[in-house]
């Protein structure tokens, strides 16, 4: 890997849908193994990013690259965990035929998984603890268990970036724990892994890294540096509730700005 | 009247009687319900021919009625059974029950005249032999069953003209209101089976769809409001009814087949040229908004950049493709846009914004 | 008996089981990517492609009808396209008007047809609701040729199909060009309404695809299962359906076959283990029975 690279470049970077501009003039430079949230407040436009990146929008402006090359030529070191609303669950098929499916892109055209896919897929159920379930038809599974095995898919891609679009949204606290245990894993073993996320409590716990979206980028860096007040105040608009100091939320002193030490809620209307 | 004048006038009648329910399923989603009915009220109007033998009655008429809202009832059923999407089970419901009444036809009711081609076709040619005498007004059968009709939907429409209009709109608040949504949905879907059932005999089963389909989606592109859209589809229906009928005629062929075929031209006429929502309007808006959008996104990134150390490389003019990923043409037809309109000024190679391109980008950016 | 020793009985029985599976079994698509109703829209649509193919070629060679129709039904899927894409108008409103105008000109020219007097016209009549008994050898090889054709292609793509219609997305990221793949999943479906033509005619044709389909979603949770049981559904009430009505006065064949076809779907939807509607029902009994007595037990 080569580590002068950026693991992912973003530059002036602009989508629109018509006369809508979805992402302005987006410049976006990650770092090879962090792993990091992109927040913002709906329609801020996180998911069009990852779609952006992932070449599955057409940009008005702008360019992305991984690891220095186009994401065409790279397809091979992407992962990506699309939203679970975006299928259908009660399609007739197994969890172990759906995660061997992140195999696809190596297999290329007409060769079928064999032996060696079943193989990687266990393994892969098995990191995220649901081997047990892989003959199970996917609709049986609750909504926590269908997300990991979205993440077992990406897995078994042995990617060196991964997208993940809100892997954490309708699931419950334990597995929760268990994905953001995953993702820490995939960072020490040097992955980039970049998570759609809501819930901004978490972001200094679960999170090194961290973009804060609103149409245009905010602020882009560590979160120490980019998750301050004032950005989030200029991300969330009048939409940002801080509680006072000393509330007893069960997180991490926060970074150095947040003198007060206040915790911060979404108060997102909706 | 002559015979011929008494044909134009049912085309007339049964297109503008079935433009009016259509318009709700079009604005509601629901078209293909109307493909369901159609072909369902042939297995009610078989078994009520086989029960009281006579293809007029008005017994025949409310059966094949009852029949289309309980296809709708059917649908509901199997797609709540959650075994089957709303899709396919209208794709199970509506080919059975039709299939029934065309091996019922062809083995109980072949001598009748109630045959394939009045099936698909309707015998609207044949209308003015078969004459009722109402209040002492001879006119022929179908013209007093599909002016009844009118009136019924008409009626309806204007009653409940403001719940229809609130339920279409927002099905949840007009149930928060207290009308409920279920009542005016079975209500609208008595009458689209009515209405099939009293085309059926001029039109025939599949083409009543075009009938009711057309004319409103062709009148949704015209308008933004409903009371314009009901009467701009009752008025579109019976001009290409009456545009068919003429057809027809020049081309020695079917009536009805002519009618649903000019509907299908005058939709294919609005699509393209609409002023506001037809196509060219459409590709003629989408191409002045690139321009403008990729305007705005010059001025934005000449802003971002602005006072960056970055700034002298990502505004010349020069490599500005390169950063947007702009093609040359592009870049030149973009500024040379945004020169005319005073947004942005040369300086050598590199571009400027002025307060004017400024502004702009400050007020796309914040939107 | 009959069907081994009848020559024209076994190519009729031969004709509808190659129909049968591949509709069955590209049905599974249609269904499980929520298509059917474009299915109804495009076998609509063939029927003025069958009839023009005949006014300008005179031929009523069955390729040469074939490709009429499979032309005027991907015409008819682009107007749907075209209409969603490139107005305010939904998706239903384009299925229910391109279905009904597309075979509004095509009972048009049908009737031009007839009333002119042209020679041999009467055989387009079969492709209202399909005539197996008209069925002749060269129209059996011309089924199962395509037939054969659509599923070796199904075949060889299927691992790429099977992703496509689960998450297309995902496989739009790992480099599949999927709007290239969903035209020929679309065209092979193409090609199994129109092979179908025949025997159950535009009309019904679209049942053919549902059907089978949904009857075999009932018993299995996996594709490929699902795909071999429509087939055999499917070649199943399409023998039974065309020998019935060959055998039958009069009888046209596609409402026969349907009828067949249905019985099996309401048989599986109610009886089919595990997701069977009666054994839900019972389930539903049982514990509302044991909720009930907890109930009494209390105080």
């Amino acid at each position: 890997m080569d580590r002068s690279t950026a693991a992912i470049d973003v530059t002036d970077l602009t989508v629109a849908y018509h006369d809508t501009p979805v992402l302005w003039d987006v410049d976006v430079r990650v770092p090879h193994g962090v792993l990091m949230a992109i927040v913002g407040p709906n329609g801020a436009g996180k998911t069009t990013l990852i779609k952006a990146i992932l070449g599955l929008v057409r940009p008005a402006a702008g360019q992305t690259l991984i690891d220095g090359a186009p994401y065409a030529q790279q397809r091979q070191r992407v992962g990506y965990v699309p939203q679970r609303g975006s299928v259908d669950w009660d399609f007739p098929t197994s969890v172990l035929d759906v995660v061997m499916m992140g195999r696809y892109g190596q297999l290329g055209w007409f060769r079928r998984p064999g032996k060696r896919e079943r193989e990687l897929a266990l393994a892969a159920l098995e990191t995220v603890q649901l081997q047990q379930y892989a003959d199970r038809q996917i609709s049986q599974l609750s909504g926590g268990q269908q997300q990991r095995v979205f993440l077992a898919r990406a897995l078994v891609q042995d990617a060196q970036v991964y997208f993940m679009d809100e892997p954490f949204a309708g699931v419950d606290a334990v597995t929760e724990r268990a994905i953001i245990g995953v993702l820490q894993g995939l960072r020490a073993a040097g992955k980039t892994v970049v998570v759609v996320h809501h819930d901004l409590q978490t972001v200094p716990e679960y999170f090194d890294w961290v973009t804060l979206l609103n149409v245009r980028v905010i602020a882009c860096g560590p979160v120490a540096e980019a998750f301050t007040d004032e950005h989030l105040r200029r991300a969330y608009g009048g939409r940002i509730a801080f509680l006072g100091g000393g509330s007893g939320e069960p997180h991490p002193a926060p970074p150095a700005e947040h003198d007060a030490g206040p915790a911060v809620i979404v108060g997102t209307p909706r | 009247m002559s015979p011929q004048l008494e044909i134009q006038l049912i085309a007339m009648l049964v297109a503008a009687a079935c433009a009016l329910p259509g318009v709700f399923l079009v604005l509601r989603r629901t078209a293909m319900v109307s493909d369901a009915i159609s072909h369902t009220i042939l297995f009610g109007i078989v078994i009520g021919f086989l029960v009281v033998r006579d293809l007029a009655s008005p017994w025949l008429m409310a059966g094949a009625t009852l029949t289309g809202v309980l296809t709708v009832w059917l649908v509901e059923l199997l797609t709540r059974t959650r075994r089957v999407h709303e899709d396919a089970a209208i794709g199970l419901v509506f080919p059975l029950l039709f299939s029934l009444a065309v091996i019922m036809i062809s083995r109980f009711a072949g001598n009748v005249h109630l045959d394939n081609d009045a099936v698909l076709l309707g015998e609207i040619g044949f209308a003015p032999f078969d004459r009722l005498v109402l209040l002492g007004v001879d006119l022929p059968r179908a013209m007093w069953v599909m002016g009844g009709i009118l009136a019924a939907n008409l009626l309806f429409i204007g009653v409940c003209y403001k719940e229809l209009k609130l339920s279409t709109f927002d099905a949840g608040l007009a149930t928060a209101l207290g009308f409920s949504p279920a009542l005016l949905h079975y209500g609208l879907m008595t009458l689209v089976s009515l209405t099939a059932v009293g085309a059926f005999d001029a039109v025939g089963a599949i083409l009543v769809v075009a009938l009711m389909i057309g004319p409103p989606a062709a009148a949704y592109l015209l308008t933004d409001r409903l009371a314009r859209m009901v009467g701009l589809s009752v008025a579109i229906g019976a001009l290409s009814a009456l545009a068919g009928y003429w057809l027809a005629r020049t081309l020695d062929t079917t009536i009805a087949g002519a009618m649903a075929t000019m509907i299908g031209v005058s939709f294919a006429l609005v699509f393209v040229f609409a002023p506001q929502r037809g196509m060219i309007a459409l590709l003629r808006r989408r191409a002045g908004q690139r321009w403008i959008v990729a305007q705005q996104m010059l001025a934005a990134h000449l802003l971002q950049h602005e006072g960056t150390p970055a700034a002298e490389d990502e505004s010349r003019l020069s490599t500005l493709g390169e950063h947007l990923r702009w093609s040359p043409g592009f870049v030149v037809g973009v500024v040379r846009r945004a020169e005319a309109g005073d947004l942005v000024r040369r300086d050598g190679d590199a571009l400027r914004l002025t307060a004017r391109g400024r502004a702009l980008a400050v007020a796309a950016m914040t939107r | 008996m009959d069907l081994l020793t009848d020559y024209t009985l076994r190519s009729i029985a031969l004709g509808a089981a190659a129909l049968g599976i591949v509709s069955g079994i590209l049905g599974c698509f249609a269904v499980l990517r929520r298509q059917a109703l474009l299915g109804d829209a495009m076998s609509h649509a063939a029927l003025p492609g069958v009839v023009l193919a005949f006014m300008l070629t005179g031929s009523r060679a069955p390729l040469v009808l074939v490709c009429g129709a499979a032309l005027a039904g991907w015409l008819g899927a682009l107007a749907v396209l075209a209409i969603v894409r490139l107005s305010r108008i939904k998706e239903d409103s384009a299925f229910g008007l391109v279905l009904s105008v597309f075979f509004a000109v095509g009972m048009l020219l049908l009737s031009m047809l007839q009333r002119s007097g042209a020679g041999g016209q009467a055989g387009l009549d079969k492709y209202l609701f399909g005539q197996a008994a008209a069925l002749v050898t060269s129209d059996v090889i011309t089924i199962a040729a395509l037939g054969a054709l659509t599923l070796l292609v199904l075949a060889v793509f299927w691992k790429e199909f099977q992703l496509l219609s689960f998450d297309p997305d995902y496989a739009a990221s790992l480099g599949y060009p999927v709007r290239a793949l969903d035209i020929l999943l679309t065209s092979l479906i193409v090609l199994a309404i129109v092979i179908g033509l025949q025997l159950v005619g535009v009309v019904l044709m679209s049942a053919m695809l549902v059907a089978p389909a949904v009857a075999a979603r009932q018993w299995t949770n996996r594709l490929g299962t699902m795909a071999l049981l429509a087939g055999g559904f499917g070649a199943l009430a399409g023998v039974t359906g065309a020998v019935i009505s060959a055998t039958g006065r009069g009888l046209a064949t596609g409402p026969v076959i349907v009828v067949c076809i249905s019985v099996v779907v309401l048989a599986s939807l109610a009886f089919a283990p595990g997701r069977g509607i009666l054994w839900g029902w019972l389930r539903q009994r049982r514990s509302r029975r044991r909720l009930a007595a907890g109930d009494g037990a209390r105080p």
